[in-house]
């Protein structure tokens, strides 16, 4: 992966050690540390709105209330005609969705369109946690 | 004495009692239970938050468990019914007798992906998709899609002699035993058998298909398999660590069993080989 995670970043940042050591390194205290320290959409993709294969697909930070319980998505928000796909971000920053939960893509784009291809028209239904 | 088998191995009658149980808990609602069980999970376990049935150390615990507990479902209904195990690296492409008629069905077909044969085609009525993450009731499979190929005994071979069970961050990001079969790091086993099978199976209700269990029995051997090659490797972390649950922690969502309990898998039953 070419982007750079918000640990990778604060490592940098804390100037001693390269980042790859410090992601070696990193207890549960130090992993915890970045999400409480950096903004919460520092490192978010950019917005997008387009048509793709007859839907539109739009996907940028999350309005108040607009994901349901995760902070876990840096506060992005990706929706399907209108509808929220439930999105998640790796720690080395792909991201996966309900629709495709196994396979993580570069971008909350890409995996939008790849929700698109797999649900060939099918409506998303409002999400839950169970 | 449950003995989980290879599911190449099972007779005519075992594939008949494995599916009809099946049926029957589909039939009374138990195990759609299941499929919720699961995807609130999935939905939940994050790789900077609280995390405990995916992306975490307890993966392999937390399968263990709900398995176990759904074999008890099964037995409930034929107490001769056990979970077999599907070998990914014998048995890995659409003709194998796992996907024929008289037991999981086969591929779905190329204008919706709907399974149109065995026990959990739509036509036979018996297999609705209650619980979904878009409009679509039936079971749907791509197997191999786009030319996708499972993953080879070579491949598991080298994850298995992985000496350390996790390592830090214990998520999605960790290097060790747990991560490269969990399959987000590394040549990725578990995962890529989700996305292989494709349908319900990639997403995050994919206890929808049945192969589901057979599955995640077959990575459960594998942990075996793995403590059998590396007996002085313990289960990591031990303690004190947020958002994970450490050997003595107890696991939402039964608050009352801890990996150190799911360790040996001998009390709850045995393989048909030896681990």
């Amino acid at each position: 992966m070419s982007s750079i995670t918000r640990r990778r970043a604060l490592g940098v940042a804390a100037g001693a050690a390269g980042a790859v050591t410090v992601l070696a390194q990193a207890g549960p205290a130090a992993a915890s540390a970045p999400r409480a320290a950096a903004p919460a959409a520092d490192s978010d993709p950019a917005s997008f709105d387009e048509v793709y294969q007859g839907r539109r697909i739009q996907g940028g930070p999350a309005h108040g209330g607009g994901h349901h319980g995760g902070h876990h998505t840096g506060g992005y928000s990706v929706t399907i005609d209108g509808q929220e796909l439930h999105v998640m971000r790796n720690a080395d920053g792909t991201w996966i969705s309900v629709i495709n939960h196994y396979e993580p893509v570069a971008t909350p784009r890409a995996l939008a369109r790849a929700a698109v291809r797999e649900l060939q028209g099918a409506p998303l239904v409002p999400l839950t946690l169970g | 004495m449950t003995v989980r088998k290879n599911q190449a191995t099972l007779t005519a009658d075992e594939k008949r009692r494995f599916v009809a149980a099946l049926l029957e808990l589909k039939r009374s609602g138990r195990y759609d239970t299941f499929v919720t069980t699961h995807n609130a999970f999935i939905m939940s376990d994050t790789d900077d938050g609280d995390r405990v049935g995916h992306r975490s150390p307890s993966f392999l615990p937390w399968h263990r468990r709900f398995l176990l507990e759904f074999e008890e479902a099964l037995k409930s209904v034929d107490a001769t019914v056990t979970l077999p195990y599907w070998d990914w690296t014998a048995d890995r492409t659409s003709r194998s007798s796992l996907w024929a008629p008289d037991f999981l069905g086969g591929t779905g077909r190329a204008r919706d992906g709907q399974v149109t044969d065995g026990p959990f085609a739509r036509a036979g009525g018996r297999w609705p998709i209650g619980v979904r993450v878009d409009g679509r009731d039936y079971l749907r499979r791509d197997l191999g899609a786009g030319g996708r190929q499972l993953p080879t005994r070579a491949e598991v071979d080298s994850v298995l002699a992985m000496e350390t069970y996790d390592t830090a961050p214990w998520n999605s990001a960790s290097d060790g035993f747990r991560n490269h079969l969990e399959g987000w790091r590394g040549v990725n086993l578990h995962n890529r058998v989700h996305v292989w099978v494709g349908g319900q199976m990639a997403t995050g209700v994919s206890p929808n298909d049945p192969v589901f269990w057979l599955h995640h029995a077959f990575v459960d051997k594998l942990w075996a398999d793995w403590q059998a090659r590396h007996p002085r490797s313990a289960y990591l972390p031990a303690a004190g660590t947020r958002n994970v649950v450490d050997l003595h922690d107890t696991m939402r969502p039964w608050n009352d069993v801890t990996p150190a309990d799911m360790l040996d898998h001998t009390p709850h039953y045995t393989f048909d080989t030896a681990a």
